[in-house]
């Protein structure tokens, strides 16, 4: 029977059911509470955008308001997992991890193989990402790209409410740091969730709809994206085959290249900036390992090489449409479809 | 209406059926149609099936165009005899009033049961009326869905009741005895909680030994039982089955492994892998899988005969399999010998109750009459 629920109450529910079965499980961030201490809090708001709430009400003090100092309470966090506990540790914005870089990069990433293996750092790092949302340059990032370039890190950015719960509980049991990239513009966006607890593996995309004759590869909100551009494409012929990464580190190369395989020609839609991304990437992986099956030469739809506009009307000509994915692929394929 | 007309409508196929896909007519407009004759292709979200006749007659109209969605109960075709005139087929088509139907069948949808039992919380189905009770009883790693196409028609004559077994569909992902005793053991309860004191029992795959153990345990509670592509029966079993479902956890390693259980593998959908592998991520299921393949198929072994003791009863037995079946052996079918009425139909693999599910509740409906 469907039980409909947003993505924002599929992470909330992952983080309550994971919560129930491992007390070392704790939650820091800003806000996420609504303020302790103070009145009301036991209906506060629960983060930014409330995905946090309700959850100490039940799990009281596992859950902590910290100061506004993310390189604090990243490292903090970093710490408490180097120390057996498994902290999930709020960012409101990607954007903001700059300044907590270096317990990220240096000292989360560098844990495992420094000490030999014989240190594990189970930390989730949550934050939103991606543009849409009328919030500006500095809280509109796709970043997903500098984190997919550490080793030692693992990147997840889920495309749909069913996958967030099941990405976001492989997230917290998994012994390694996870950046947990959740996009704001899919927080309303319903799927049919189980009730129970279940975990996605990481590493492993889904073949969101099958095709014959262009592959299109997403993630986050270029997923609906291609769906929509795959619908106009069935209008006029062409079959397209939408693979979701889900996971971008660690990347299920294999699906993609037997999808590129039996279709011969990729397009690949990325929200991040162009250089050094997922979208080159993906692209340069299946020219160097599928050469011999391409027909065209891969196309790669992205947002430009510039910060989130502020400007609505440009901030939605940024962010990559199933239009520019259409045009993408009659790029691959000539503007009708061909013999092969 | 014109009781002379037979409309051939979009069926319901699951309580989560809406509309479907007209995939291709497998008799022309004008064919003789006779009880039981496939008429047309179609496809839903998690299976694709096919229409049977219920009438005689001649098809006289092909109205649902391929590769189309249509509601259920949308008209498709009617049946007719050639005496009746073109003009009456016409305004029964005219005046067919499919989004009426439709929501009438959305009204009629009876919802999934929870019963608490000392096998944890059990989700079931329950059709019908009937004096007679019967229990259908899922296979490894099923559900109650897998008798999508045979709880209507047996809720005709009977009360019918589906249900999850424990470590399956909605049911509690737990499991104290993965041996069959466990597990018939589990069924008692189910059928103590629900104050079912007999009942004929249909089993498909583990499902059937499941039925023959519990005949064998506690017989004054089983009238009859109908042992579908059945567990118990024989020495083997594909362990490249049993084990390959236990282990996949991707799309592309379960999808041939499904593909054995049917004997044509194009029906499995993309929903069907999808919903087994939403199953399959659950938290105890790989716990409850594995511990039941280990308990009663290890090494392509089954480590419970059940035949020989049926044998030695008298409970009324009906043995149905699918003559191309690639996980249970069809010659298993034989092991009761004479003592039962034992039917292997051509065209079916495992899955014979939903490949030829017209054929098997015709089968069941005579052996429980």
């Amino acid at each position: 029977m469907a039980r409909m629920i947003s993505y924002k109450q599929a992470i909330n529910e992952a983080l309550d059911l994971e919560m129930r079965r491992d007390p070392t499980v704790i939650l820091l961030g800003e806000d996420i509470v609504g303020g302790a201490g103070a009145p009301g809090e036991m209906d506060a708001w629960g983060g930014v955008l409330g995905v946090t709430k309700g959850l100490h009400a039940k799990h009281g003090n596992r859950l902590m308001d910290t100061p506004l100092s993310e390189s604090a309470y990243i490292g903090a966090a970093i710490g408490a997992a180097a120390c057996g506990m498994r902290p999930v540790a709020e960012l409101m914005f990607l954007d903001f991890m700059g300044v907590c870089f270096d317990q990220i990069f240096n000292q989360a990433a560098k844990f495992k193989y420094m000490f030999g293996g014989k240190a594990k750092t189970p930390v989730v790092i949550r934050a939103m990402v991606g543009a849409g949302f009328r919030a500006a340059a500095q809280h509109s990032q796709m970043l997903t790209p500098l984190f997919t370039h550490i080793p030692g890190l693992k990147v997840v950015c889920p495309s749909n409410a069913y996958d967030a719960k099941g990405l976001l509980i492989q997230a917290i049991r998994d012994d390694d740091p996870v950046i947990f990239c959740e996009h704001k513009a899919l927080y309303g966006s319903e799927a049919d969730v189980p009730e129970e607890s279940y975990a996605i593996p990481f590493g492993e995309a889904n073949i969101v709809r099958d095709g014959k004759d262009v592959t299109l590869v997403g993630y986050g909100l270029t997923v609906p994206r291609a769906l929509a551009a795959a619908d106009t494409l069935a209008r006029s012929g062409i079959s397209a085959e939408v693979i979701d990464l889900r996971t971008l580190s660690p990347i299920d190369w294999d699906t993609v290249i037997e999808s590129v395989e039996n279709t011969g020609r990729l397009v690949v839609i990325d929200e991040a900036n162009p250089r050094c991304s997922l979208a080159t990437d993906v692209a340069a992986y299946v020219a160097q390992h599928a050469f011999g099956a391409l027909k065209a030469a891969p196309q790669m739809v992205t947002a430009p090489h510039t910060p989130v506009p502020f400007s609505p009307a440009l901030e939605d000509l940024y962010i990559p449409s199933a239009e520019a994915i259409v045009a993408a692929v009659h790029k691959t394929t000539g503007p009708v479809k061909s013999a092969a | 209406m014109n009781e002379r007309i037979k409309p051939v409508v979009m069926p319901k196929w699951g309580l989560s059926m809406s509309e479907g896909k007209v995939t291709g007519w497998l008799k022309p407009a004008g064919a003789a149609i006779a009880p039981g004759d496939e008429i047309v292709e179609v496809e839903t979200d998690k299976i694709a099936g096919v229409v049977e006749a219920h009438e005689t007659g001649t098809l006289r109209r092909v109205i649902g165009a391929p590769d189309t969605v249509y509601p259920v109960k949308a008209l498709l075709g009617i049946i007719a005899d050639d005496a009746v005139p073109d003009a009456e087929i016409d305004a029964y088509v005219a005046e067919y009033a499919t989004q009426a139907a439709a929501e009438a069948a959305k009204e009629e949808a009876p919802r999934y049961h929870f019963i608490d039992t000392p096998a944890g919380r059990l989700r079931y189905a329950r059709r019908g009326e009937g004096a007679e009770n019967v229990i259908l009883i899922h296979g490894f790693g099923g559900d109650l869905d897998n008798w999508l196409f045979n709880i209507d028609a047996l809720a005709e004559v009977a009360s019918v009741y589906a249900l999850d077994l424990p470590g399956h569909g909605q049911s509690d992902k737990k499991l104290a005895d993965p041996s069959l005793t466990g597990l018939s053991t589990a069924l008692l309860g189910f059928m103590d909680a629900l104050a079912i004191d007999r009942a004929h029992l249909v089993g498909h795959s583990m499902g059937g030994a499941i039925a023959a153990r519990t005949a064998l345990d506690a017989a004054g509670r089983v009238a009859s039982v109908t042992l579908i592509g059945s567990a118990g029966l024989g020495p083997e079993i594909n362990a490249g089955y049993t084990d390959g479902f236990v282990q996949a956890t991707s799309r592309r390693d379960l999808k041939p492994v499904l593909e054995q259980l049917f004997h044509d593998p194009e029906t499995v959908t993309r929903q069907l892998v999808d919903d087994l592998l939403k199953y399959k991520r659950l938290d105890g299921v790989a716990e409850v899988l594995t511990a039941l393949s280990g308990a009663l198929f290890a090494g392509g072994r089954q480590a419970e005969r059940v035949a020989e003791p049926l044998a030695a009863t008298d409970v009324p037995a009906l043995v149905i399999a699918g003559a191309s079946d690639k996980v249970i052996p069809a010659t298993h079918a034989q092991a009761l010998g004479a003592r039962a009425t034992v039917e292997v139909i051509e065209g079916a693999g495992h899955m014979v109750q939903m490949e030829k599910a017209g054929r098997v509740n015709e089968l069941i409906l005579a052996h429980i009459a």
